[in-house]
């Protein structure tokens, strides 16, 4: 158990390390999947079908074709035709396609649970589309997409994990060099999954925050500086942040 | 290396063929439905447990649940390759898929359960049956039916996520594929095929989901 202890905290510069290249992975692929999200989302929902039906094959390509293969593909295929990317961006590409794929039936499904009335009133203010969407319908959407994308994101912080096959140095790739001078047990069970789980409740707790502010913003429920003041006006405050793990 | 600059080969994609779809067939889809089998049980037990059980139980499962779930199945597979070296690794592969999807049906369960109507919990108290009956006769019929879709699409999402079995060295269908085209110095058509069969195997299914979804609301 000391041998554990101190073994780890010798290998800990490059499980630091390991983390940073997780946590970047993370978050830049989030932010492509949020990005390609939101325009497939809102391609896909659309009434033309010159863009409806495009968007609907994207996300069935990219959802229906596995993660593990479309990282394979950017990276061992694409150089065969003069496209060398950095390992780095490989990661963000695939997990962010791969994602952003998932991510936009969520934000297509949002878009179209705002209710119908909402739709009428901006036609009934001869709002042009595009303004109806900023000002009315997408603020809407984003209070009720939040929780989806928060599990979405879980699940691409966890499919992360698989980027060593590509040769990047991760948190897993660091697990796997800890395991060679610690138990087992200890290297994966004990720090690996608990560093990971660890790093999804920060994960979830960010969301719950941006669900709160994002329902707030609708004049739904408290702002986030009352639910984080340490004296809470009223308990229930902390529960409509709701729950997305 | 005149063979290099061709984008399609079809002889190469021909060849790719057999190992692929035979890493599909005794792996991919071996463990998709082994690993479904025991997914779907377990996933029961889980959510029984979680409801049923007295309060420390109950309490130290819903946390196992939630820890399996919030974290990745490649350092589950890892953990479970080096803890158990008695197990070969398809064996681990089957059993930690199995584990790792029942967190997720046993959410899926839970909702199941609470949206059996309150009425039927009334009319078993007032039939005075037991509670092994209650459970056995009335909530756990009503409450699998609106669960199938649910757990048909999990299946789906452990099917591409087989992939994964190749960080504890299993030749399922995409490592077949990139042992493939490392023998052979060209990764397009193995890779490709790897992704067609994906796409062809997982559209229709999740379309025939969606049917089901669609009249299962509709019967409600």
């Amino acid at each position: 158990m000391l041998e554990n202890i101190q073994a780890t905290v010798e290998a800990w510069p490059f499980l630091a390390q390991g983390l940073w290249v997780t946590i970047q992975l993370t978050v830049l692929g989030s932010a492509l999947a949020l990005v390609l999200a939101i325009i497939l989302g809102l391609m896909a929902g659309a009434q033309h079908k010159a863009l409806a039906v495009p968007g609907r094959i994207i996300i069935e390509f990219f959802r229906g074709t596995s993660l593990v293969v479309q990282l394979f593909f950017i990276f061992f295929v694409l150089p065969q035709f003069g496209v060398d990317l950095p390992g780095m961006v490989v990661g963000v590409l695939a997990l962010g396609l791969n994602y952003g794929a998932y991510a936009a039936e969520v934000v297509r499904g949002s878009i179209a649970s705002v209710p119908r009335g909402q739709w009428e009133a901006t036609t009934a203010l001869s709002m042009s589309p595009v303004h109806r969407m900023r000002r009315v319908i997408f603020p809407q959407a984003w209070a009720l997409m939040i929780p989806s994308l928060a599990s979405l994101m879980v699940h691409l912080l966890k499919g992360t994990a698989i980027v060593s096959v590509i040769l990047l140095q991760d948190f897993t790739f660091h697990l796997d060099q800890l395991r060679r001078v610690t138990d087992t047990t200890w290297a994966y069970a004990v720090v690996g999954l608990v560093g990971y789980f660890v790093l999804a409740l920060v994960l979830t707790l960010v969301m719950n925050a941006l669900e709160a502010r994002a329902k707030h913003r609708l004049g739904r429920g408290p702002s986030l500086r009352e639910i984080l003041s340490p004296t809470p006006t009223s308990k229930d405050n902390l529960s409509t942040a709701g729950s997305a793990i | 290396m005149q063979e290099q600059t061709e984008i399609w080969d079809w002889e190469m994609f021909f060849r790719a063929l057999p190992p692929v779809l035979e890493g599909f067939l005794t792996v991919t889809l071996l463990v998709t439905v082994l690993g479904t089998v025991i997914a779907a049980a377990l996933g029961l037990v889980w959510a029984m447990l979680i409801r049923l059980a007295p309060q420390p139980v109950s309490g130290i499962v819903k946390w196992f649940v939630a820890f399996i779930r919030m974290t990745p199945i490649v350092v589950q597979l890892l953990f479970a390759y080096y803890a158990f070296l008695m197990f070969d690794a398809m064996t681990i592969g089957i059993v930690v898929f199995g584990i790792h999807y029942s967190t997720y049906m046993s959410e899926v369960y839970r909702a199941g359960i609470d949206a059996v109507p309150k009425g039927q919990w009334e009319a078993t108290t007032a039939l005075s049956m037991s509670t092994r009956r209650t459970w056995a006769a009335v909530v756990i019929p009503q409450a699998l039916r609106a669960t199938v879709p649910a757990l048909g699409n999990y299946a789906i999402s452990m099917f591409k996520d087989t992939p994964f079995l190749l960080v504890i060295g299993v030749v399922e269908m995409v490592n077949a594929a990139q042992i493939f085209g490392g023998n052979n110095f060209r990764y397009v058509e193995a890779i490709t095929l790897a992704g067609i069969i994906f796409l062809l195997a997982s559209y229709p299914t999740s379309v025939l989901i969606r049917r089901m979804e669609k009249r299962l609301a509709y019967a409600n």
